[in-house]
């Protein structure tokens, strides 16, 4: 129990954490200052959120380990977030798709886990859930603009779906750690929430006059700690601090 | 023993580092206050965004003004929930961010209508109402960004959160 208990908040943080990560990147490179400012703005909620739920996770495991420590120093195939977050920025369209397509499963997400049996990621969600609203509806209206804006953003945002789609199954990825935190009441049964998201993905769809790709081909393994190949890069920068300099603080 | 009531009083001056005309419990981020003993005291404080980083800072100058009122002592304790929300500023705190020149938080419609209308966020510089949105992310975790129609002036609104 304790075991998965620390697994499955680690997959919830680290999906916050490496999306933040990827986003920051753009800090000073944004299409325009406003949207320079949203992303990264987004960023800091994420990276928020993962601080949160790394703390819990460092304290479920008993190991003196810190959240810090969870960020920083564990190896590629100890990260369990989706391999959808660790993809990388693209262009504007790539990012907010891939944006969008997170932000669309973490609202059901988070409105289920605000009722968990688990009191501390029942807060953490019902803190989130108020940042991620901001969220989807900033994705969410990019989504809208592009695909039902010009022949050129229309491509672009059309390209990124396609590129990206393939991901998104994994955010409805169960194995043992959520059937038996589920059994507790601690865990959410994701199946439960394809409904909702499906809903949202094709009324946001609808308006961008966009579809979604024919192709039903399906990747996932970042659940259980296996990665893409941008993952290792991602990962190099942002431990770099801690490996060159171990334990530096601010 | 001191009284609760005089460390509530006595928070009134620990400025929010961001917006320093607001004091911390003009924001409504501290949610409970318990005295240990004569000079030991815990203090519940809540974030306004998961990832404000101004936290750190707000415990260190709570620390600070308490321990110059003699506390020895002073221990944090974060509550995540109830989550906060710009419903617990305080009215005196909306005026002084209005005299600050940031617009207070009005109500809003839900955030998951798209494109619905912005609210109506009067201008803190000349009063007009006939204001537009430049960015919904502003230069804090808490701010949206605006423009004032009537004076050209940008400023900065202090968005609903709930």
């Amino acid at each position: 129990m304790k075991n998965s208990l620390f697994t499955y908040t680690l997959r919830i943080a680290d999906d916050s954490l490496i999306l933040g990560q990827r986003l920051s990147e753009w800090c000073g490179h944004g299409p325009i200052i406003e949207e320079d400012i949203a992303l990264t703005n987004i960023a800091l909620d994420l990276i928020g959120q993962a601080t949160s739920l790394l703390e819990y996770a460092a304290q479920v495991e008993g190991k003196g380990r810190n959240a810090d420590d969870l960020a920083f120093l564990r190896f590629e195939n100890q990260y369990f977030n989706t391999q959808l977050v660790e993809q990388k920025n693209g262009d504007f369209a790539v990012t907010m798709v891939r944006q969008w397509i997170f932000d669309t499963f973490r609202l059901p997400f988070y409105e289920a886990l605000q009722h968990s049996a688990d009191k501390q990621l029942a807060a953490i969600a019902e803190k989130s859930l108020k940042e991620t609203k901001y969220h989807w509806k900033h994705s969410s209206e990019w989504i809208i603009r592009m695909g039902d804006g010009t022949e050129e953003s229309a491509k672009r945002v059309n390209d990124a779906l396609q590129l990206l789609w393939k991901f998104s199954d994994e955010l409805f990825f169960m194995d043992d750690v959520d059937r038996e935190l589920m059994s507790q009441g601690i865990a959410i049964d994701l199946e439960s929430l394809r409904p909702a998201f499906n809903e949202r993905i094709q009324f946001v769809l609808q308006q961008a006059t966009l579809q979604l790709p024919d192709s039903k081909w399906k990747l996932n393994g970042g659940r259980v700690g296996r990665h893409t190949e941008h993952f290792g890069h991602l990962l190099a920068e942002m431990q770099y601090m801690q490996r060159a300099y171990p334990n530096m603080e601010w | 023993m001191v009284s609760e009531t005089a460390i509530w009083s006595y928070l009134e001056e620990v400025p929010d580092p961001e917006v320093p005309v607001l004091s911390v419990i003009d924001l409504g981020i501290v949610r409970a206050v318990k005295v240990i003993s004569d000079t030991e005291v815990e203090v519940t404080i809540t974030p306004t965004y998961s990832g404000c980083p101004a936290m750190n800072y707000i415990e260190k100058n709570i620390r600070e003004v308490l321990i110059e009122k003699g506390m020895k002592t002073v221990r944090f304790h974060t509550a995540l929930s109830p989550a906060w929300t710009t419903d617990w500023m305080s009215e005196a705190g909306k005026k002084k961010l209005l005299a600050y020149g940031i617009a207070p938080p009005v109500n809003e419609a839900d955030k998951l209508t798209l494109f619905g209308e912005s609210p109506v966020v009067k201008c803190p510089q000349c009063g007009s109402e006939n204001t537009k949105m430049l960015s919904q992310f502003g230069s804090t975790a808490c701010k949206a960004l605006y423009q004032c129609n009537d004076c050209l002036e940008p400023f900065d609104y202090f968005k609903c959160l709930r």
